[in-house]
């Protein structure tokens, strides 16, 4: 060799005890990196549900516990009390709010699923020429926001005489579920290989038979992965269910825990916590199923499109 | 070419003893549009037309009691500019928008970094911070409402308590503050988005790389900054720019958080266009408003396509 | 004092079924290798997929920890050390160049690593440009270059830390089959001129028997054997070896106890074995004809059990066979090696009937 290396990096030509010092050394800052680690992880989730621990703590105070500014708001001062989340169940349209929801998220999932699919098996594999651009283009529909369309969508809504009633949500939400369906399942049926669905047509289905019976059962994780995203961002919706309903048996939780449980300046502050926490929990547990689906769908729609 | 080739694709349905037919089934030119049909025209009839439908409820009279629609003109504008809320709102927008996305990007990309480390008990840190995003902005929000209330807050009981503020700082009550805490509620909840976008472009990057780059004797600053960040650059690109869009069209925080008070120190473009449109009534006025958002996302979105178009070139 | 050294090295992976079955689902990846590599030696490691011999090479980077067992570079325990103060270099399967750094920035990035001056590292750099041909290359991106392109940057990469070893891990399986060879070739003529130890992983006999000096068989985890090309092509320690190297593989035929082994090129028309010989009658049931050499596929009877096996015949063996005939074979005596029918390893050579 023509040049020598630089000092210190040689682990051939270091003295015994200097390896050691390394191995030492070394091995400390294995164990400070795992510290550091688990310290940011520890940190990160702090961060993140901090507030909703203060909303199951505050959930269950009593009122001259939670009322008093003085109290401790990470303990019990007081006896912890039930009451106020069985009133949240018996009380107030929190239940009502729950189905409504549930009902609004089912409706826009079977529509989303219905339009999506499809549209992404053509653009994924169909492979015309305009495939890409208006992969892109329906992409693209997903930026544009409630926000910009509130105005005349509750005009339309209005024209169709759906205001006030569950249907108003259900036939627009798709416009904010089916652009991101589309990419992600894109990505999904990419991921399966072509081969399959051409043995399926050597084997005798036509091109339609090959999708529904070779690809749809492969790209199943996906289509589960879709259903969950879709949910979700159905149900976080807020702008558009604000405008267009304005009766209490109508809403969904998004808007009637904000407007309903909120009477003037007379707040149910256990309740409203408890409505949070109970709505959160199983959306992120299921979101977090699928989370490394939704990973790898993200990367190979951007990949691949 | 495309089409003369699948016209010459009978033979798939094989075997058959009869001479094979090409059903519509098997016409990929056909199929193709018939699949995508439906999606299209649902898009033009529920975003086309009520977008261009906008545009025109900015040149009209349409006031929620008077559906009738007169053209106006620029008059809506004329108002719009004249009325300087709307310019108060525009700034908090840029505002808003402007510091949420670094904050967001920044945290987004660290958060993505533990969420892919290896550790024990990484299921349940990860559903803990997914929960701001899962969790409906409106019901998260309300939750914040009460940490940030005037008198019971516990973040000014902790701060108390810590020795740091002698009375309590009314978050929601004061100008800088209230913007503060919008901004700080709105990076909370979109921040595990970020991550979860960034994630999938670190798990994108090839092992090797990674591997090649300890090897090559870089340590875990300079793999992140030689070959992390600028591998991850298009994804994060992509990230900053979805995480500017959603916050500059976002209302549901300011909206739930302040009411765009006080005195419309938080009111941003959405928000603002929401009072004046519905609850105002002045349908117009309302469009004239949220046009403004327009120019700003048509921008964003030919960025994100460049960021796109790049991840492909890699 | 070897350059690389393993002693008793274990390495178990979890499976994924880990937390349904608990512990028991525990892979065993490396069992128990012990191995060591000369100065300046090229010592290949070569197995089937799924033998350990990615992981052997990954274990010696550093880039696994070992569960069990040492790893020894330059005489010294290295367990526990992370990569870079190994002083190793590794050229991965995909070559792992940085996709957004330029040839030269590839290049240099393990020396601005070490903290080395400017100057200095560009020196550096242009020589071992100059030593693997790339100098037109430097500004270039990877993305631009073609896969033997890519591998010499890759080895210029490797070579500029001055390593105390080079780890190769199937540099060549991303070429395609006409490059192979050029690489490969190229490959033995940049390590006899740097003359650096070299541990190199492949899983294609040609290019082992090929490129090292020594050959490192492994199979589930184990070292079946060491050796140079020639011993472990002529004397295999093993079944497994016996059948793994050398293509068609030996013919084994099973007699009482033992297994009786013969190369497909030794088995050849009785006429046209001269020296002392074992014959045996073949009977021929299909022939190939593969770049001049005859492979007649048949079964031998008369020294064990009725056998399947492969005869080898070189373009100048003309005697005529057809299909159905049976044909009297013979292999020279010293070509037999005996192996023991149940645990598979070499033994003591036995008499066979029929010499003559």
């Amino acid at each position: 060799m023509t040049t020598t290396a630089p000092a210190g990096k040689p682990v051939g030509k270091v003295p015994a005890d200097e390896m050691e010092r390394l191995r030492r050394r070394y091995g400390r800052r294995h164990v400070a990196a795992r510290c550091g680690v688990y310290g940011a992880a520890v940190t990160a989730a702090l961060l993140c549900a901090l507030p909703f621990l203060w909303s199951v703590i505050s959930a269950f105070k009593q009122n001259q516990d939670l009322y008093n500014p003085e109290s401790n708001p990470f303990f019990f001062n007081m006896p912890a009390t039930p009451d106020h989340v069985t009133f949240l169940f018996t009380d107030t349209p929190f239940l009502t709010f729950v189905v409504n929801t549930l009902i609004v998220g089912a409706a826009v999932v079977a529509i989303t699923l219905a339009l999506a699919l499809p549209a992404a098996y053509s653009l994924a594999r169909l492979d015309r020429p305009w495939g890409t651009p208006m992969g892109i283009a329906i992409f693209m529909v997903y930026l544009v926001p409630p926000s910009l369309l509130f105005l005349s969508l509750t005009r339309v809504v209005v024209a169709l005489h759906l205001e006030n009633t569950l249907w108003s949500m259900i036939v627009v939400y798709p416009t904010i579920t089916v652009p991101v369906s589309v990419w992600l399942l894109i990505g999904f049926l990419k991921a399966v290989p072509k081969d399959v669905e051409e043995q399926a047509m050597v084997d005798g289905y036509s091109r339609l038979g090959a999708f529904l019976r070779a690809v749809m059962p492969l790209v199943f994780p996906g289509i589960v992965a879709v259903v969950v995203f879709s949910f979700t961002l159905t149900s976080s919706e807020f702008v558009y269910a604000l405008a267009f309903v304005s009766s209490s048996p109508e809403m969904v939780i998004s808007t009637g825990v904000p407007t309903q449980l909120i009477r003037g300046d007379v707040f149910f502050w256990q309740s409203l916590q408890a409505s949070a926490v109970i709505t959160a929990v199983p959306i992120a547990f299921l979101f977090n199923l699928f989370l490394d689906r939704f990973v790898t769908g993200f990367t190979m729609g951007a990949v691949k499109t | 070419m495309t089409d003369v080739k699948t016209e010459a694709e009978p033979v798939e349905a094989g075997g058959r003893r009869e001479r094979p037919k090409v059903g519509l089934a098997d016409r990929d030119g056909f199929l193709a549009w018939v699949m995508l049909l439906p999606s299209v025209v649902y898009i033009i009839a529920l975003v086309g037309i009520p977008f261009l439908l906008a545009i025109a409820f900015a040149f009209s009279d349409v006031t929620t009691g008077d559906p009738s629609f007169d053209f106006v003109g620029f008059a809506n504008f004329g108002d719009v500019f004249d009325d300087r809320v709307f310019w108060r709102s525009l700034r908090n927008t840029l505002v808003f928008t402007v510091i949420s996305m670094l904050l967001i990007v920044v945290f987004g990309k660290i958060l993505a970094n533990i969420l892919v480390a290896d550790f024990r008990g990484k299921w349940f840190v990860r559903f803990l911070v997914l929960l701001p995003w899962t969790t409906p902005v409106a019901l998260s929000t309300v939750s914040w409402l009460w940490f940030l209330d005037s008198i019971f807050s516990p973040v000014d009981w902790v701060l108390r308590n810590v020795g740091l503020i002698d009375a309590n700082v009314v978050w929601l009550g004061q100008p800088g503050t209230a913007m503060a805490s919008v901004i700080a509620v709105h990076v909370w909840r979109l921040t595990p988005l970020a991550a979860v976008i960034v994630m999938a472009g670190l798990i994108a990057i090839p092992k090797d790389l990674d591997e090649a780059a300890r090897i090559d004797g870089a340590g875990f600053w300079r793999r992140m900054f030689e070959v992390t960040i600028p591998l991850t650059m298009p994804v994060i690109a992509v990230a900053a720019l979805f995480g500017a869009i959603l916050t500059f069209t976002d209302m549901t925080v300011p909206y739930v958080l302040t009411r765009g008070g006080p005195t419309h120190s938080t009111d941003v473009l959405a928000s603002w266009a929401y009072f004046r449109g519905i609850e105002g009534g002045d349908v117009g006025q309302g469009a004239a408003i949220a046009l403004f958002l327009f120019p700003l996302l048509l921008a964003a979105a030919v960025a994100i396509l460049r960021a796109v178009r790049r991840l492909e070139a890699r | 004092m070897e350059t690389v050294e393993v002693k008793g090295l274990v390495k178990a992976f979890d499976g994924h079924l880990r937390a349904r079955r608990g512990r028991s689902e525990r892979v065993l990846a490396l069992d128990g290798v012990d191995l060591a590599a000369e100065p300046g030696e090229y010592l290949v490691l070569l197995g089937p997929s799924g033998c350990g011999k990615t992981t052997l090479l990954r274990t010696i980077a550093g880039l696994e920890q070992p569960t069990e067992g040492e790893v020894l570079i330059g005489g010294h325990v290295v367990n526990g050390l992370p990569p870079r103060v190994r002083q190793i270099a590794m050229v991965f399967q995909s070559y792992a160049l940085y996709p957004h750094k330029t040839v030269l920035d590839n290049i240099v990035f393990p020396l601005r690593a070490e903290g080395m001056e400017r100057a200095e590292r560009e020196k550096k750099a242009a020589w071992a440009a100059e030593l693997l041909e790339i100098t037109p290359l430097l500004r270039r991106k990877p993305r631009q270059l073609s896969g033997g392109e890519r591998q010499r940057v890759a080895l210029a990469r490797a070579l500029v830390r001055d390593p105390a070893v080079f780890l190769l891990d199937e540099p060549l399986s991303n070429l395609d089959a006409k490059m192979r060879a050029t690489a490969r070739d190229e490959l033995k003529r940049f390590q006899e001129r740097v003359g650096t130890t070299t541990i190199y992983v492949t899983h294609d006999q040609a290019e082992a028997m090929g490129l090292g000096d020594r050959i490192a068989v492994l199979e589930h985890g184990r070292v079946r054997q060491v050796g140079t090309p020639q011993e472990v092509y002529d004397d295999p320690a093993d079944t497994f070896v016996a059948t793994f190297i050398g293509s068609p593989p030996m013919n084994l035929v099973k007699r009482d106890d033992r297994l009786v082994g013969f190369r497909p090129e030794h088995l050849l028309p009785a006429e046209n074995v001269t020296s002392e010989r074992v014959t045996m009658p073949l009977r021929v049931e299909r022939m190939e004809y593969l770049s001049g050499d005859r492979h007649v596929y048949g079964t031998v009877t008369g020294i064990g059990e009725e056998t399947r096996v492969i005869a080898r015949l070189p373009a100048t063996v003309a005697t005529p066979l057809a299909a159905g005939e049976t044909h009297e074979f013979a292999v020279p005596a010293d070509r037999f090696r005996f192996f023991d029918a149940a645990e598979g390893v070499r033994t003591a050579a036995v008499p066979i009937g029929g010499a003559s």
